[in-house]
C-alpha cells in the first residue's frame, strides 16, 4: 500500500514538473493543485446542486438546470463469475461539468463508467442491473438500443485507440456513419479544434493516424468523439497512458470541452481529479463512498475512508 | 580466492566463471553450454528440411531433362520431295507427302475432318510426324546421366538402335503446355489438365472464401461462447483433420451422386456439350475441394480476426457504430491481410489433392478441354498420377515435366498471396 502511494507521488512530482516546464499551471504541490481547480470550479458545482454531497446527492433535485445530465438509481453490475464489480450505485451528473470518478484499482469506477454507455454489454456474462436515466429515460429499458445510446453518449479510452485510417478518416467516419449531412471538411476542423489539436495537423490530414504523438492520438479520440455531437463524453483513465506534457494538454482542454459537453472521468490520478474536476465521486469495493463538489471532499472528506484515501494512506 | 575471504572483503564481482555470491552455485558455463546443445538441434533440423526439399527438386528436375532415343518407322530423310528434305517443303507439298505415305481412306478422313488446303504448315508437319514417321520411344535418359553417362548411351544407341534418333529433350516445353493429353509420350500435353485444375481452384475459392469468412466472423463475432458453439468449435477443429478421401466419399455420394441435376447442369439447362458427365464435374469437384479446405479457412480466418484488438471495435461502437459497420469497416480491414495468407495457403492445398478427386470421378482421358463448372475434368495431380502409373520409363520423364509445372502454379499462388497481403499491410500501416 505505502508502496503504491510512493509510486504515485512520483509520478506527481514527475507531471508537476513537465507542467513547470510548460509554463501552463505551474503547481508545485498536490494542495494548490486542489485549490486551483477548486477555485475554477466551485461557483458551477455548487450551483448544481451538489452541495450536500454523499450518496445522497441524487435524491437531492438540480437547482437550476432540469434534469441532469445522467441520473443512475441502484446500478449493480456483476460479473460472469459473480464478482460484483459495483454495488447500489446511485448517483447524477450536473450538465456541462466535469466529474471525476477517483477510487484504488478494483474499485469498479470504470466498470460504472462503461456502464453509462453500456460498454459493458461486450464483455460476456455481465449482469446490469437499476437504472441509469438519460434525460429521464432509461438506458437499460426495453427497446432501447445500445447503438443509439453510445451515440448520445460517446467514449474515450485509456490507451489511444485511433482507427487505422488517415486523421481526417477518424473524424469524419463516426459522423458519416451516423448521417451528418453538413459539411464534412468544416466538421473535421472544428472537431479538431475542439480538440486543440487543429494547428498541429492541419497540413497532415490525409495521413495515417498512427504517425502522431500518443498524446496526439488521444486528443484525436477526442476529437473523433465529440464530432457525433453527443451530449456527454465519458473517459476511462484518458491520460494514463501519456506522458506529462500530453496529459497537461488534455487537463487544459477539459476546461474549454465543458462548456458544451458532459464530461465524466475516471482517473486514479488524485491530483488530475483536483485539477479538472467540478465534482468528485469516490468509489470503493464497487460502494459510492462520497460524492460531493471537488473542493469539499478534498478539504473537508465527511468520510473517514475518503480522508484515509485522499491522504495517500492506502491504495 | 577462498569463499569466506571474498565475503569478508566484499569485493566487486569479478565476472569470472567462479564468481558467485554465498548460497549460489556457479552454473552460467553450463547452462550456455544447454543452449548451445539446442541451438545445434534446431540448425540440423532446419538444414535437414532443406535438404529434403533440395533432394526432391532435384529429382524432379532431373527427370524433366535428358536424352531421347527414338525409333522411326521411315526415316524423315527418305521423305525429301523435288530435292527438298521435310522441313523446307511448303503446305502443298507436305500435304502431298502425307497422301502419299498413309492410306487413301485415312486421308480423306482426315481432308474431312480439315481439308489440307486450310492447314498450314506447322499442322501438317505435326501429322507427317505423327502418322508417317511414327517416331517411337526405345528408351530415355535423366539429366545426371545424361551428362556423366554420355558414352553409355551412345553405346546403347549402337547395340540396339544405330539408325534411330538420338537428341536432348526437355520435358517441360511449349508442346507440353499446349497439347491435349496423348497417349504417345512424345506429343502428349496437359493442356485439359492445367485448365481443370484451374477451374477447380477458381470454382473451390469462390465457394470455400466467402464460405470460410463468413463462418469465421460468425462464429467470432457474433455467437456467444456456450456449449453448442464449443461442439461447433471442436468439430471444425476436428474436421481439418479428416483425412482428403474420406471427403471425397462424402463428395461421390452428396455432389456427384445427391445432387446430381444440380452439378451436372441439368436444371440450368447446360451441361450439355460433352454430356453424361453424370455430375462427375468440374463443380463437384469444386464443392468437394471446398469442404475440404473449409476448415482450415475458417480455423484460419478466426485467428485472424481474433488478432485484430478489442479496442478497435470499442472505438468503432463508441462512436455509435453498429456491429456491423464495426466488422465491415474495422474487422476485416484489420484482418484480411491474415485473412488471405491463410485462405491462400489452404487453396494451395487444394491444388495438390489427388485423392479425394479420384473418388469424385476425376475423367481419365479428357476428349475436350474443360469448359466451364459442368465440363468432365481432370486435374495436374491426377495427370501426374496416371502418368507415374505407366509401364513406359517416357511417362515418368512427363510426370517430372507436370510436376514442375505444378509446382510452379502452386509458387505463383503462394507469391500472389503474400504480394496480396503486403499490400493490404502496407495499406494498414499507411492508414488508407
Amino acid at each position: 500500500m505505502i508502496g503504491t502511494a510512493n509510486e504515485m507521488n512520483e509520478g506527481t512530482a514527475v507531471r508537476n514538473e513537465g507542467a513547470i516546464a510548460l509554463g501552463t499551471k505551474a503547481l508545485p504541490g498536490a494542495a494548490s493543485a486542489l485549490k486551483m481547480a477548486a477555485n475554477g470550479a466551485a461557483a458551477e458545482a455548487v450551483a448544481s446542486g451538489l452541495v450536500g454531497g454523499l450518496a445522497i446527492a441524487a435524491a437531492a433535485a438540480p437547482v437550476n438546470e432540469g434534469l441532469p445530465a445522467l441520473d443512475v438509481r441502484s446500478l449493480d453490475i456483476a460479473y460472469a463469475d459473480g464478482f460484483r464489480a459495483v454495488k447500489e450505485l446511485t448517483m447524477s451528473f450536473p450538465k456541462r461539468s466535469v466529474t471525476a470518478i477517483i477510487g484504488p484499482s478494483g474499485c469498479g469506477k470504470s466498470t460504472a463508467l462503461r456502464a453509462f454507455n453500456r460498454m459493458n454489454e461486450l464483455i460476456q456474462g455481465t449482469r446490469t442491473k437499476g437504472e441509469v436515466l438519460f434525460h429521464g429515460k432509461n438506458i437499460y429499458g426495453d427497446g432501447v438500443d445500445p447503438v443509439r445510446v453510445r451515440r448520445w453518449i460517446g467514449m474515450v479510452f485509456q490507451k489511444p485507440n485511433p482507427f487505422p485510417k488517415t486523421i481526417y478518416e477518424n473524424i469524419a467516419w463516426g459522423a458519416r456513419i451516423n448521417g451528418f449531412q453538413g459539411d464534412m471538411d468544416e466538421l473535421v476542423e472544428s472537431s479538431l479544434h475542439q480538440a486543440a489539436l487543429w494547428d498541429e495537423v492541419k497540413d497532415k490530414l490525409k495521413q495515417s493516424a498512427f504517425a502522431l504523438s500518443g498524446g496526439q492520438q488521444q486528443r484525436l479520440c477526442i476529437a473523433r468523439a465529440i464530432a457525433v455531437k453527443p451530449e456527454i463524453v465519458l473517459m476511462d483513465e484518458p491520460t494514463s497512458a501519456l506522458d506529462p506534457i500530453s496529459t497537461s494538454k488534455i487537463e487544459d482542454l477539459l476546461d474549454e470541452l465543458k462548456k458544451r459537453y458532459t464530461i465524466i472521468i475516471v482517473t486514479h490520478n488524485m491530483q488530475q481529479a483536483g485539477r479538472v474536476s467540478d465534482s468528485t465521486a469516490f468509489l470503493l469495493t464497487g460502494e459510492l463512498i462520497e460524492y460531493a463538489p471537488t473542493r469539499e471532499l478534498f478539504f473537508n472528506p465527511k468520510d473517514e475512508r475518503t480522508e484515509n484515501y485522499i491522504s495517500g494512506r492506502f491504495g | 580466492m577462498s569463499a569466506t575471504s571474498r565475503l569478508e572483503a566484499r569485493q566487486p564481482p569479478s565476472f569470472g566463471d567462479e564468481d558467485a555470491p554465498e548460497g549460489f552455485r556457479p552454473n552460467l558455463a553450463a547452462r550456455k553450454k544447454r543452449g548451445e546443445r539446442r541451438r545445434l538441434l534446431f540448425l540440423c533440423s532446419t538444414v535437414l528440411a532443406v535438404l529434403f526439399l533440395v533432394a526432391l527438386i532435384a529429382s524432379v528436375v532431373n527427370q524433366s531433362f535428358g536424352y531421347v532415343l527414338t525409333v522411326a518407322q521411315i526415316d524423315p530423310a527418305s521423305l525429301e520431295r523435288e530435292g527438298l528434305p521435310l522441313e523446307k517443303q511448303d503446305a502443298k507439298a507436305l500435304a502431298a507427302t502425307l497422301g502419299e505415305h498413309v492410306s487413301r481412306r485415312y486421308f480423306a478422313k482426315l481432308e474431312a475432318e480439315k481439308p489440307m488446303a486450310a492447314r498450314n504448315r506447322e499442322e501438317l508437319l505435326s501429322l507427317i510426324e505423327a502418322e508417317v514417321v511414327k517416331a517411337k520411344v526405345l528408351a530415355t535418359w535423366n539429366l545426371s546421366k545424361s551428362i556423366f553417362g554420355k558414352r553409355e548411351i551412345l553405346a546403347f544407341k549402337e547395340a540396339n538402335a544405330p539408325e534411330g534418333r538420338l537428341f536432348f529433350r526437355s520435358w517441360v516445353n511449349a508442346a507440353l503446355l499446349s497439347n491435349p493429353q496423348s497417349s504417345d509420350a512424345m506429343r502428349a500435353g496437359i493442356r485439359g489438365p492445367v485448365i481443370g485444375s484451374l477451374l477447380t481452384i477458381l470454382f473451390t475459392i469462390l465457394i470455400a472464401l466467402p464460405l470460410g469468412v463468413g463462418a469465421a466472423i460468425w462464429l467470432e463475432e457474433y455467437t456467444k461462447d456456450s456449449a453448442l458453439s464449443r461442439i461447433v468449435q471442436t468439430n471444425i477443429y476436428n474436421l481439418a483433420g479428416v483425412p482428403s478421401i474420406i471427403y471425397g466419399m462424402l463428395g461421390l455420394a452428396f455432389f456427384v451422386r445427391g445432387l446430381e441435376p444440380f452439378t451436372s447442369g441439368a436444371v440450368f439447362g447446360g451441361g450439355g456439350e460433352d454430356g453424361g458427365a453424370n455430375g462427375r464435374t468440374i463443380l463437384s469437384a469444386s464443392l468437394t475441394l471446398a469442404i475440404l479446405i473449409l476448415p482450415v479457412v475458417i480455423i484460419n480466418a478466426q485467428e485472424a480476426i481474433k488478432a485484430v484488438p478489442q479496442s478497435l471495435r470499442q472505438s468503432s461502437l463508441a462512436v455509435g457504430a453498429t456491429k456491423w459497420q464495426t466488422i465491415w469497416h474495422h474487422v476485416i480491414p484489420a484482418s484480411i491481410d491474415r485473412v488471405l495468407t491463410g485462405a491462400v495457403l489452404a487453396v494451395s492445398r487444394a491444388l495438390g489433392e489427388t485423392a479425394p478427386l479420384v473418388v469424385v470421378g476425376a475423367s481419365t482421358f479428357l476428349s475436350q478441354d474443360p469448359t466451364g463448372p459442368f465440363s468432365k475434368f481432370t486435374t495436374l495431380p491426377i495427370q501426374i498420377y496416371q502418368w507415374t502409373a505407366r509401364p513406359q520409363a517416357e511417362f515418368r520423364n512427363l510426370a517430372a515435366a507436370a510436376i514442375l509445372v505444378l509446382l510452379l502454379l502452386l509458387l505463383s499462388l503462394n507469391a500472389a498471396a503474400i504480394i496480396l497481403r503486403n499490400k493490404y499491410r502496407k495499406e494498414k500501416r499507411l492508414g488508407r
